[in-house]
């Protein structure tokens, strides 16, 4: 009788593993300890950190063609479809009232998407473009600069288009570095800053917006973005779209859902095929270490454009706004706001600078959007 | 008695008052908490003095620029 022979080698996964395998695997146990035990971004790093550790058990399957997670990735990544439903959600989230009363803040939005292009041109100096000490390729290194937009569905819906290679390592820096926003910031907002111009105050405004421009407002940028960039399109519209459906005040029952279980999810289906992407042979590379390194140049960045413009407008209003509020700029909401309101306050306790600090924060919003289109517009005309 | 207005610096609602009328409260101490864009915001009393005046409940929705507390000092 022909017992089968169950130490067959391709029965047993670990006797299939290699050293790449072996160490995403403990990359995906940190990522869960990073999650859990000490809550960084736990609804990313959980769905991540399990996609990951499942894409590289060997022979599992689960990430390879026709696996749950390969199936997953060909639906919503390469689809683009994931970011944008996020985006939908995102923009159902997003109060634009403090932005529409201080509508010169989307100066300061721009100013902090700074780090996206200096980043860019980073990367693409240390690949194809002049050192060749990388293999960036110039869709590869507008992926990168596009972790700088500080958003994570922008980040990928950049990276799903130009099909870079390193989209895994790239989603991964942009969400580790939003959610590190609180370390990156604060020394680069203090070094830059005076201890007095922290301490300025700005005047509360008042004059709330009308609901009916809150409702006029997504629906003109959908136009007026739109039509200047068709690129951007989904991403406006999408994002334009859950804000429409929450300032229109018609369509509570699915405002609601967009914020809640449309975006959780979503994050669940995301997060894990993300994780799912990060299999040892392509994420143990060289070039996710500097990708990783690459990220917090970019924020860095974005920071310094955000709180130098902050400086100018402090000058030409006559002291009337905190430089620090540019940081802000930086579409990484509600912490960008957060830091900029805990700065204001451990320099000046009167000093409440929230509210602007949030206005500014939903501008570096569409601003991040503006920049990563523009990014989509401008890389093919070169490559 | 010279009085201190602490504004409403944010629009959002009110989650807890941590004193009433009449209490003795210290520069720095937390007097309320405003939840707004899913953050929790402490607002301190500016001097230490009395509580004179509360413009807030719990729970209620408040707009920036409103009276929240008032101090006597």
């Amino acid at each position: 009788m022909d017992i089968p022979d169950i130490t067959a080698v391709e029965l047993i996964g670990f006797l299939n593993l290699i050293w790449q395998s072996a160490v995403m695997l403990v990359i995906s146990g940190f990522l869960l300890w990073l999650g859990i035990a000490r809550k960084v971004e736990p609804v990313l790093l959980v769905p991540i950190g399990i996609g990951s550790m499942l894409a590289n058990l060997p022979l599992g399957g689960v990430a390879t063609e026709g696996g749950f997670l390969a199936i997953l990735r060909e639906a919503g990544i390469y689809t683009e479809l994931f970011p944008l439903l996020i985006f939908i959600g995102v923009g159902a989230m997003i109060d634009f009232e403090a932005f529409l009363q201080r509508p010169y803040t989307i100066l300061l939005g721009a100013a902090a998407q700074f780090g996206i292009f200096g980043t860019f041109f980073l990367a693409y100096l240390l690949g194809d473009g002049w050192l060749g000490l990388l293999d960036f390729s110039l869709k590869d290194a507008a992926s990168i600069g596009v972790i700088g937009s500080a958003d994570g569905p922008t980040t990928i819906y950049v990276s799903s288009v130009f099909q870079t290679k390193y989209i895994a390592g790239i989603v991964v820096a942009a969400y580790s570095y939003m959610s590190l926003v609180p370390v990156i910031q604060p020394p680069i907002i203090k070094a830059l800053c005076s201890r007095e111009e922290r301490a300025l105050t700005m005047p509360i405004v008042t004059g709330a917006i009308s609901q009916r421009t809150k409702i006029l407002f997504p629906i003109a940028t959908i136009l007026v973005v739109g039509l200047i960039t068709p690129k951007a399109a989904p991403l406006i519209g999408a994002l334009m779209f859950g804000n429409l459906m929450r300032e229109s005040g018609v369509v509570k029952s699915l405002s609601a859902t967009a914020q809640n279980e449309l975006a959780n999810i979503v994050t669940i289906l995301l997060g894990i095929t993300v994780g799912g992407m990060m299999s040892g042979t392509e994420f143990l590379r060289p070039e996710t270490i500097l990708i990783f390194f690459l990220g917090i140049v970019a924020f860095s960045l974005d920071t310094v454009g955000g709180v130098l413009l902050g400086k100018v407008m402090m000058v030409l209003s006559g002291r009337k706004i905190n430089p620090m509020i540019g940081a802000c700029g930086i579409s990484a909401f509600p912490m960008s706001a957060r830091v900029v309101q805990k700065l204001g306050l451990e320099a000046n306790p009167r000093n409440h600078l929230l509210m602007h600090a949030a206005g500014v924060n939903t501008a570096g919003q569409i601003a991040s959007v503006v920049a990563g289109s523009a990014m989509l517009v401008l890389v093919p005309l070169f490559s | 008695m010279a009085r201190e207005v602490i504004e409403v610096p944010i629009t959002g609602k009110v989650v807890s008052l941590t004193c009433k009328i009449g209490d003795m409260v210290q520069e720095g101490e937390v007097v309320c908490v405003i939840e707004s864009m899913k953050m929790e915001n402490p607002i301190v009393a500016t001097v230490s003095g009395r509580l004179c005046e509360i413009g807030a409940t719990v729970g209620q929705v408040v707009v920036a620029g409103k009276l929240l507390v008032a101090i006597e000092y």
